[in-house]
């Protein structure tokens, strides 16, 4: 049944074509942004361009090789691949060298590496391996408990060195167990908490006086709003003593949100992270300061009008005003120089290959394949959402890479390993019953 | 779970949803908002001012007056200064340690990233010091300007001196940008416009750290500096600075004037101070001293120190009444001291014995004449008319009257008319023998050094002067403004001179003149002394001259405060500064002793009042 023709024939080409735009379009931003009228070779691997052309080079080898490798050897050494990555991670927390704060990296001479970024596709293995085990019901508690757990392990050791961004990622997963049968309500409460998070955010630095002399935090007056809500919810709709239980539940779950929000917000997260989250809502303008990024983020992004400044035009980027401007804000150089058409095209380009994967995954006739798909799509997706919204002010700024266009072999190798195993899965799927 | 399937469209949703608003909020960032798109040219464009070289100033004969030096502006960028030795930097600059942090926070407030002026106008040689060391001090760098540089050291009062522009400068003349010098006074300030250039501005893309990155539309919009026009001013230098070295140790004026152009050829002021003094950081100290000064030097008494003048007036008075014919050459008057003293001489039988000896009762009896023309039977009807008449004509000598010269702030001196003794005594109240004293150039008779020499200058040319002026020529285009070519003649014809002149030459070099001293082997001088009333001290000496007789060219009048009788000294500096103009040098070098040793700054009291020459 395996015939070597078969394996490249099968290959959905369109998601390899979107991938090799990807990279492409990364390299040429990436060009754009270090480029200096002194270097000329793009060979030149003193410079990022020609470090990310290797990076570039070893990815298609990487994605080559495990197009190579049989499709059974990921569901069956998905296990292993994970507990190899769990040791890694402590690894890195006992012997890793630490960089801009983040205990996240090997190095071997010049070469340094970031094993939290294999996590991902290591995770995603793991967790398409659980779920796809026969008798496996995501409504039962015990599968929510393990799910969790192969999830949150990896998560808790990339926070414990220190790497915020790449722990949220794992938040991702949510989408996965999502189409894999957890109740959507979760997403709500997650929805309805992270919303009662930030209203409470900008309403505790405010007081309110009523009737002259009746004086409120902003934390007691939602709460007195909330009680107003619950209290009509149960007058208007039945009155049966479960639905009863079931608002009330709810109300003191909010409140209790609401008062913790300032222990989180004063204790748990650090200054930095509290005062990102700040200049996001507008609660605090530090032009020169935390929101220094994501404004010149904005202005090199909106100067780039609509057709943008042109190749190797943008004043922005070239000068340096955008800090991480090759890796974290690689977006700015494309919303600079390509303007808004760019952009456009960009966006387009990830939703597509989004809706593709999702197309893919729902193909599959074995589950591992298709929760494996999902995903995939998820966790591209999340970074897609968290990179681009911070360099457009509308998410806080946290440090993840663009997928397949920020600088960084690490970040490029995990996403090519996590979409190829994806591709090859998927060129096989006529081969394998589950 | 066929409906989990359903799920995918949920997630499909979310994820173009997302899509959607990212787009939506890039078509705000980039097409409506346009915000961004200042901001990014404020990020990266910076005009870079390129201050123009100030014109250069030359004397008549080609003698470098005034030239610029380079001098330097220590800029600080306040985000790239370390920590730095904060004492020896003041050191090194010269500045008390409450200077640096005032200076450095203002700078910090204005911005952390843009560069601030933190010292102006350090001389090249105090920046030779700090150069060497300044590696040391991160943020900090040198910007090029320029400073005034005066190698004659002399000549202050005519120069002038230029400064930082004001926020009233800047608020009235759109010209003006903040950190532009103008010129605040002399020549500076009459020829800013010539002398200012053009300022170009030089747009220049920068990157975070403030370094340049070349040039914007490739210069496209980039305007040069247009180095100052160079002048060449009518001031001959080494009589200039003769005349200051004459007036050392004295107070007063002298301007000398060539006859034939009205070009100033010296104009001094004493005491005057060295133009260096008031150049870049040091006018800040030197000012003040200067301006508290008791001897007044910033004050250019040649041109707003208002003296009488004494019996040089008499001449005019001669001229008014030959015109009027109510005297002639022949006309004598005898000496009688009841109204007007006098000292002891021959009678005066002519206008020309009259000038030699100055006699101030035929010129008590002239102004009557002038005065009372039977013109009215009332006495105080006829002095009204002739009174009108008279100022009218001593107004065209340019007395009383605003010398529209190119030096700012000269003052237009007095003439009385009928309206302000009108307003002294009270219509009809006044005649001939209430204002009598202004025959012989006392009384309510104002007038500047620069007019009186501007008189010296008539009498050389028999009639007529052209508007005294600095300016001789502009380099590139070779001509001075038009209002200085305008021949103004006087009203009196030339035929009235030769008696006048006639007796000037008597009193330089005939026996019982009244300025022996003034006398010049081989060139005839015509002078005339004046004595002017001080009612705070001793009077001032004053002599107006001119020579050679025949042809002249210098016209000269000197004031000296405070020395008495205008022949003792007036004369001989006039003599000398003539001497030096036409021959080069000095022949009588125990006169040029006499003259360089004197002192005469003490304020001597009045000796003798009533003696009047």
């Amino acid at each position: 049944m395996r015939n070597q023709k078969n394996i490249f024939a099968n290959i959905d080409n369109i998601t390899v074509i979107l991938y090799v735009v990807l990279v492409f379009i990364g390299w040429i931003s990436i060009y754009a942004a270090v480029y200096n009228e002194e270097h000329h070779s793009i060979f030149d691997i003193s410079q990022r361009y020609g470090m990310q052309l290797l990076w570039i080079s070893a990815a298609f080898v990487i994605a080559l090789i495990i197009l190579l490798i049989d499709a059974q050897f990921y569901t069956a050494f998905a296990y292993p691949i994970f507990i190899g990555l769990l040791l890694t991670l402590i690894g890195v927390l006992l012997f890793g060298a630490e960089v801009k704060g983040s205990k996240s990296w090997f190095k071997i001479g010049s070469f340094a590496l970031q094993p939290s970024e294999f996590g991902k596709f290591a995770t995603a293995l793991a967790l398409a391996k659980y779920l796809s085990t026969m008798n496996i019901k995501m409504q039962d508690l015990k599968t929510k408990l393990i799910a969790s757990v192969i999830i949150g392990a990896p998560a808790i050791l990339i926070l414990l060195q220190n790497d915020t961004g790449s722990t949220l990622v794992y938040a991702s997963f949510v989408f996965v167990l999502y189409r894999e049968g957890l109740s959507g309500n979760v997403l709500l409460i997650a929805l309805y908490t992270a919303f009662l998070f930030v209203i409470s955010l900008l309403m505790r630095i405010n007081t309110f006086t009523f009737f002259s002399n009746l004086v409120l935090t902003g934390d007691q007056l939602l709460i007195v709003i909330l009680a107003l809500i619950a209290a009509l919810i149960i007058y208007v709709t039945q009155r049966t003593k479960k639905f009863w239980m079931i608002v009330v539940a709810g109300f003191i779950f909010s409140a209790g949100l609401i008062f913790s929000v300032d222990y989180i917000f004063e204790n748990v997260l650090e200054p930095h992270q509290s005062k990102r989250i700040n200049v996001l809502l507008g609660i605090e303008s530090d032009p020169k300061g935390a929101g220094y990024n994501v404004n010149q983020s904005l202005i090199a992004i909106g100067s780039g009008g609509f057709a943008g400044k042109g190749f190797l035009e943008g004043t922005q980027t070239k000068f340096d005003f955008v800090p991480e401007q090759s890796t974290d804000f690689i977006f700015c150089t494309i919303g600079e120089e390509w303007g808004f058409l760019g952009s456009f095209v960009l966006i387009c380009l990830y939703v597509g290959l989004f809706l593709r994967i999702i197309f893919l995954a729902e193909r599959q006739r074995s589950i591992f394949s298709r929760i494996y798909g999902y995903a995939v799509a998820s966790i591209l997706f999340f970074h897609f959402l968290i990179n681009i919204g911070m360099a457009i002010g509308l998410a806080p700024v946290i440090g993840i890479p663009l997928p397949f266009i920020s600088y960084g072999g690490s970040s490029l190798w995990s996403f090519t390993i996590l979409l190829f195993i994806f591709i090859k899965l998927d060129a096989e799927r006529i081969n394998v019953l589950r | 779970m066929n409906n989990l399937s359903d799920r995918k469209v949920v997630i499909a949703f979310i994820f173009l949803i997302i899509g959607l608003i990212f787009i939506l909020r890039l078509f705000y960032v980039q097409i409506i908002n346009n915000k961004y798109k200042i901001d990014s040219d404020q990020n990266v464009l910076r005009e870079v001012i390129q201050y123009p070289a100030r014109g250069l100033i030359y004397d008549r004969n080609g003698v470098l007056l005034v030239y610029n030096e380079a001098a330097y502006d220590l800029m600080v960028v306040p985000r790239l200064v370390k920590e730095i030795d904060t004492l020896e930097f003041c050191q090194l600059l010269g500045i008390k340690l409450e200077d640096f942090r005032t200076k450095f926070y203002k700078a910090r407030d204005y911005s952390r990233y843009k560069p601030s002026v933190f010292e102006k106008e350090i001389s090249s040689k105090e920046y030779a010091k700090i150069q060497e060391k300044l590696f040391a001090y991160p943020g900090f760098y040198a910007q090029t300007r320029t400073l005034r540089k005066y190698p004659r050291e002399s000549a202050a009062h005519v120069l002038g001196y230029i400064g930082e522009v004001n926020q009233k400068i800047i608020d009235n003349d759109s010209y003006y940008k903040s950190g532009d010098y103008i010129g605040k006074s002399g020549i500076e300030l009459s020829y800013e416009s010539l002398l200012r250039g053009k300022r170009g501005v030089k747009r220049v893309l920068v990157d975070v750290h403030n370094r340049e990155k070349g040039s914007y539309m490739d210069g496209e919009l980039d305007t040069m500096a247009v180095t100052g026009e160079t002048i060449y001013l009518s001031i001959d230098a080494i009589i200039q600075e003769y005349g200051e070295k004459l007036m050392q140790n004295k107070r007063g004026s002298i301007v000398a004037i060539e006859p034939e152009t009205g070009e100033i050829l010296a104009l001094v002021s004493a005491p005057a101070y060295n133009p260096n003094l008031l150049v870049g950081r040091d006018v800040k100290k030197n000012y003040p001293v200067l301006s508290n000064d008791e001897l007044k030097p910033l004050f250019n008494r040649a041109l707003m120190a208002s003296y009488p003048p004494g019996s040089t007036f008499k001449t005019v008075q001669a001229l008014i009444a030959l015109q009027d014919g109510v005297i002639n050459e022949q006309t004598g008057f005898p000496c009688i001291k009841s109204n007007v003293g006098c000292h002891n001489h021959p009678t005066a039988t002519d206008v020309v014995s009259s000038i030699k000896m100055s006699c101030n009762p035929y010129y008590f009896s002239v102004f009557r004449k002038i005065l009372l023309q039977n013109k009215s039977t009332s006495l105080f009807k006829d002095s009204e008319i002739g009174l009108a008449q008279w100022s009218k004509q001593v107004k065209k000598f340019g007395l009383g009257v605003r010398l529209e010269t190119d030096l700012p702030s000269i003052q237009k001196g007095f003439i009385p008319d009928v309206d302000f003794y009108d307003k002294w005594y009270g219509k009809g109240r006044w005649a001939f023998s209430t204002i009598y004293s202004l025959s012989i150039g006392q009384g309510e008779i104002g007038v500047v050094p620069l007019q009186m020499a501007n008189l010296s200058t008539i009498l050389a040319n028999r009639g007529y002067f052209y508007t005294p002026h600095l300016l001789k020529r502009i380099e590139k285009t070779d001509t001075i403004p038009s209002i200085f070519k305008i021949k103004h003649q006087v009203g009196v014809e030339a035929k009235y001179f030769t008696p006048i002149v006639e007796g000037m030459l008597k009193v330089v070099e005939e026996a019982g003149g009244t300025a022996r001293r003034a006398k010049i082997d081989s060139i005839q001088v015509c002078g005339k002394t004046g004595t002017a009333q001080n009612p705070h001290g001793e009077d001032h000496s004053i002599f107006i001259a001119f020579a050679p007789k025949d042809n002249p060219k210098i016209a000269i009048a000197v004031y000296i405060e405070n020395a008495g009788f205008g022949g003792t000294w007036a004369a001989p500096i006039a003599s000398l500064i003539m001497e030096k103009y036409l021959k080069g040098s000095i022949k009588d070098l125990e006169k040029e002793k006499r003259i360089l040793e004197a002192n005469l700054m003490e304020v001597v009291q009045k000796k003798n009042k009533t003696s009047i020459h």
